[in-house]
C-alpha cells in the first residue's frame, strides 16, 4: 500500500482537531436551549451527519455516471466508498434523529418525509451492497453498480417529493401532530455559529474518511489482482 | 474476412487474451484448438460481437468491432453449445422469430429451405423442448444460416451429442461450409475437425501459438501438431 | 440448395440483406413472449395463483370490518400487484437466460433498446392480464365495485412505471449469482413513488373525489413513468453488453 501522502496525514490531524473543537463548541460554547436543554445539542450532530450523508450520496451518483461514461475502474472504487460513507452517516443521522424525537415528540420514529426518505435511501444502499455481493466479474459488478446508483439517485429524490406530497395534501392521521412541524426552535447567533462550525468540521471529516476509504478500495483491488496472478 | 490485430481482453484484472493476431480469408474453414480455459470461447464471443475487446483491432466481414457491431451481426451466424432457441415455441415459430429479428425477406420460403437443409421439416410444428439435443443443435445451425451470413462461428457445437448426432452434424457442417462461407470453429475433438477444417490454429496462453493448413500437416499428424503447439 | 454461379464467391451482402426494423424487432419479441406464454402458461398461472393467495393472506392477516376494508383496498391491491409482479419479471428474464437466448437476442442486428422495449411491453401485458383477473375477483369477494375508469387508468400508469424499472433491474438480477432473490431487493425501494401515488390516486377515485384532488398523484405517476422509461432505455446497453 502506498504510504499516506503528506496532505492526508495533515488532514487526519486537522479532522481530529476540528472534531474535538466542534464537541467543545457544542457543549461549552453554544447556549442551552430553553425547552429542550441538552437534548437539543444532539441536533447539531444530527444535521451534520445528514449533511455528510448527502455529500456521499451526490458523490456516489456522480461517480456512477462518470464510470458509465469512462469505464475507468477507479470511479467504481470511488462510488463504493461514497456509498459506504453515506450509509453510515445517514444511519447515525437517523439514530440521532430518533434520540431527539423521543423527548421532543414522544415517539422514536415519525413518518415525516426526511426521515422516511433517509430510511428508504438506506435500503437502496443495502440493496446496492447486496447487488455487488452477487457478482464476481469486476467489470460487470462495476457496470451494474453504476446503473443501480443512477436508478437510486433519481428515484430517492422523487420518493422524497412523493412523501411530501402525501403530507401536504393529507395531514398526518397516524402519529403525533407535531411530526408535521420540525420540532423547531429559534436559533440564536451562537447556535447558528456552532451549527455551521459543526457542519464545516464534518465536511472535512467526510473528505478525510472518503480519502481513506478510497485508498482501502484501491488496496483491495491490488489484493484481488495478486490473487488472480497467483491462480493463473 | 476476419482480421484481428493485437487483441487484448481483460476481465477486471485478469488478462485472458494477450495481443492475439488472427486472420481468416474468405471461404476458409479454421478450426481453433486449445486447452480448457485458454480463451477460445472468450475470443469467439468477441468475434461474435457479444463481448468488447479491451485493446486491439478486430474486423469481421469488413466492419470494425465494436463500433459497427450491428453491421457485422447482419452478416454473422453463431452456434454455441447452448441452442439459443425457445423451448416453448415450435421449430417453425423459432425460425420465424429469428427471421423477423434479422429482417429476412421471403421468410416463409426461406424457413422451408432451411428446415429442409437441416432435415427437420417433418418436425416443424413440434415444440423445441421435445427435440433431442442433436436436433436442437441442427435447428440452431438453421437459425444461424437463416439470414444467409458470410461468416459462421461455431463454439464447440458437438458438445453433448452422441455419435450419430455428431455424424449428422458433421454432414450438415460440410454442406453449410461448402457454400463459400467463412467458418471458425472451436473444438476439443481433434478427430472431428480433422475432416472439416482447411486450417488449424492453436490458442494457448492468450495468443495463437501455432497455425497450419491442412496440407501442411499430412495425414494423422494433427494430434502431433497440437501437442507440439502446447508444449512449445 | 442453390448457390450463386461462382462456387466460392458470394454476392454483396448489403444487396441481399435488408435492415430489420426497430419496431419490427420489438413486435417480434412481444409476439414471441406472448406465443410462448400462451402455450406453457407457466408464468401467468404462477402470477395469478400467487396474487390470489396474497389476497387470501391479507384477508386473514388483516381482520377488517367492511368499512375499513374499503379504505384498505387500494393498499391491498397494490401490495398484491407489487409482489406478483416480481414473479413475472423474474420468470420472463429467466427464460432468456436459461438456454442462452439472451445471446441469441443480442446477436440480432438491432438496437439493444429494442430488446428492452420488447421485454417491457410483454412484461406489461402479463401484469395487466393478472390485474384484469384480480380486480373482478376482489370485487366479488368483498362486494366492492372496482370497475372505475379512474382506477383502471391508475393501474395502467402504475404498471407501466413498475415494469419499466422492473425489466431493467431484472435484466441485471438474472445475471448475478443471487438471481431471483435479488430482484425484489433491488426493485422495491425504487418503486415506492409508484406505490405512494398509485395507492393515493386509486383511493381518491374509489372514494369519488374530484379529479383535481387526484391529479397531483396522477402527474407524479406520469412523471415517474416518463423519467424511468427514458433512463432505462439509456442505460440498458450497459446491462446487457459485455
Amino acid at each position: 500500500m502506498k504510504p499516506q501522502p503528506k496532505f492526508l496525514k495533515v488532514l487526519n490531524f486537522v479532522s481530529v482537531l476540528l472534531f474535538l473543537t466542534a464537541l467543545g463548541m457544542v457543549f461549552l460554547y453554544s447556549p442551552l436551549e430553553a425547552t429542550m436543554n441538552y437534548v437539543q445539542k444532539i441536533f447539531y450532530f444530527h444535521i451534520a451527519n445528514a449533511w455528510v450523508g448527502m455529500l456521499g450520496f451526490l458523490a456516489a451518483a456522480v461517480a456512477g455516471l462518470i464510470y458509465l461514461i469512462k469505464h475507468d475502474q477507479k470511479w467504481d472504487v470511488i462510488e463504493l466508498a461514497a456509498v459506504e460513507i453515506s450509509l453510515v452517516f445517514f444511519l447515525i443521522a437517523i439514530i440521532s434523529g430518533s434520540i431527539w424525537a423521543r423527548p421532543s415528540w414522544g415517539a422514536y420514529w415519525t413518518w415525516e418525509p426526511r426521515l422516511t426518505t433517509a430510511a428508504i435511501l438506506e435500503m437502496v444502499y443495502i440493496s446496492y451492497l447486496l447487488l455487488r455481493q452477487g457478482i464476481d466479474d469486476p467489470d460487470r459488478r462495476a457496470r451494474f453498480s453504476a446503473v443501480y446508483t443512477l436508478v437510486g439517485a433519481i428515484s430517492v429524490p422523487i420518493t422524497f417529493m412523493s412523501i411530501r406530497l402525501l403530507r401536504t395534501i393529507h395531514p398526518v392521521v397516524i402519529g403525533t401532530n407535531s411530526s408535521t412541524s420540525q420540532g423547531s426552535f429559534d436559533m440564536t447567533s451562537k447556535m447558528l455559529a456552532t451549527m455551521f462550525f459543526v457542519l464545516f468540521s464534518f465536511s472535512v471529516i467526510f473528505v478525510n474518511l472518503f480519502w481513506h476509504r478510497i485508498r482501502l478500495g484501491q488496496l483491495a483491488q491490488q489484493v484481488e489482482q495478486i490473487k488472480l496472478e497467483e491462480l493463473q | 474476412m476476419i482480421a484481428v490485430k493485437k487483441l487484448v481482453k481483460r476481465f477486471g484484472l485478469k488478462t485472458v487474451l494477450r495481443g492475439l493476431d488472427f486472420e481468416v480469408q474468405e471461404g476458409e474453414f479454421v478450426a481453433l484448438l486449445g486447452p480448457n480455459g485458454a480463451g477460445k470461447t472468450t475470443f469467439l464471443r468477441i468475434l461474435a460481437s457479444l463481448s468488447r475487446p479491451t485493446q486491439g483491432e478486430v474486423r469481421v466481414a469488413g466492419y470494425r468491432l465494436p463500433i459497427h457491431a450491428s453491421a457485422v451481426r447482419r452478416n454473422l451466424g453463431v452456434v454455441t453449445h447452448l441452442p439459443l432457441l425457445y423451448g416453448d415455441l415450435t421449430a417453425e415459430e423459432n425460425m420465424r422469430f429469428f427471421g423477423r429479428m434479422y429482417g429476412v425477406l421471403d421468410l416463409g420460403q426461406r424457413i422451408n429451405e432451411v428446415l429442409d437443409l437441416v432435415g427437420l421439416a417433418s418436425r416443424r410444428r413440434d415444440l423445441l423442448r421435445t427435440f433431442s439435443r442433436g436436433m436442437q443443435q441442427r435447428l440452431a445451425i438453421g437459425r444461424a444460416i437463416l439470414h444467409d451470413p458470410d461468416v459462421l462461428l461455431f463454439d464447440e457445437p458437438h458438445t453433448g451429442l452422441d455419435q450419430d448426432a455428431c455424424d449428422m452434424l458433421d454432414r450438415l457442417l460440410h454442406e453449410v461450409a461448402g457454400q463459400g462461407r467463412t467458418v471458425v470453429m472451436t473444438s476439443h475433438d481433434l478427430a472431428r475437425v480433422e475432416d472439416l477444417a482447411s486450417r488449424f490454429d492453436v490458442l494457448s496462453r492468450g495468443i495463437i501459438s501455432a497455425s497450419s493448413s491442412r496440407n501442411g500437416l499430412g495425414k494423422n499428424n494433427l494430434l502431433h501438431f497440437y501437442r507440439q503447439a502446447l508444449a512449445g | 440448395m442453390d448457390r450463386p454461379s461462382t462456387a466460392n464467391h458470394r454476392s454483396s451482402p448489403t444487396a441481399r440483406r435488408p435492415s430489420p426494423g426497430f419496431l419490427n424487432a420489438i413486435g417480434a419479441i412481444v409476439w414471441k413472449d406472448l406465443a410462448a406464454e400462451l402455450r406453457s402458461r407457466e408464468l401467468l398461472s404462477a402470477m395469478l395463483v400467487f396474487a390470489l393467495l396474497v389476497i387470501l393472506i391479507f384477508n386473514f392477516a388483516l381482520e377488517l370490518d367492511p368499512l375499513t376494508r374499503r379504505v384498505a383496498t387500494p393498499g391491498i391491491l397494490w401490495a398484491t400487484f407489487t409482489f406478483a409482479g416480481t414473479l413475472g419479471l423474474n420468470r420472463s428474464m429467466a427464460v432468456e437466460k436459461d438456454r442462452g437466448c439472451l445471446d441469441g437476442l443480442l446477436l440480432a442486428p438491432v438496437d439493444r433498446s429494442a430488446i428492452y422495449f420488447g421485454k417491457t411491453i410483454s412484461n406489461l401485458a402479463f401484469m395487466l392480464i393478472v390485474e384484469v383477473v384480480v380486480l373482478p375477483v376482489y370485487s366479488v369477494l368483498y362486494n366492492i365495485n372496482l370497475f372505475n375508469p379512474g382506477l383502471i387508468a391508475v393501474i395502467l400508469l402504475g404498471s407501466v412505471g413498475y415494469v419499466a424499472v422492473g425489466t431493467l433491474l431484472s435484466s441485471m438480477a438474472v445475471q448475478t449469482r443471487t438471481r431471483d432473490v435479488l430482484l425484489p431487493i433491488l426493485l422495491f425501494p425504487v418503486v415506492i413513488p409508484i406505490l405512494i401515488a398509485a395507492v393515493k390516486a386509486s383511493s381518491g377515485f374509489l372514494q369519488g373525489l374530484a379529479v383535481t384532488e387526484v391529479m397531483p398523484y396522477i402527474n407524479l405517476l406520469i412523471v415517474y413513468d416518463v423519467i424511468f422509461t427514458a433512463v432505462a432505455y439509456m442505460v440498458f446497453d450497459f446491462v446487457v453488453e459485455e
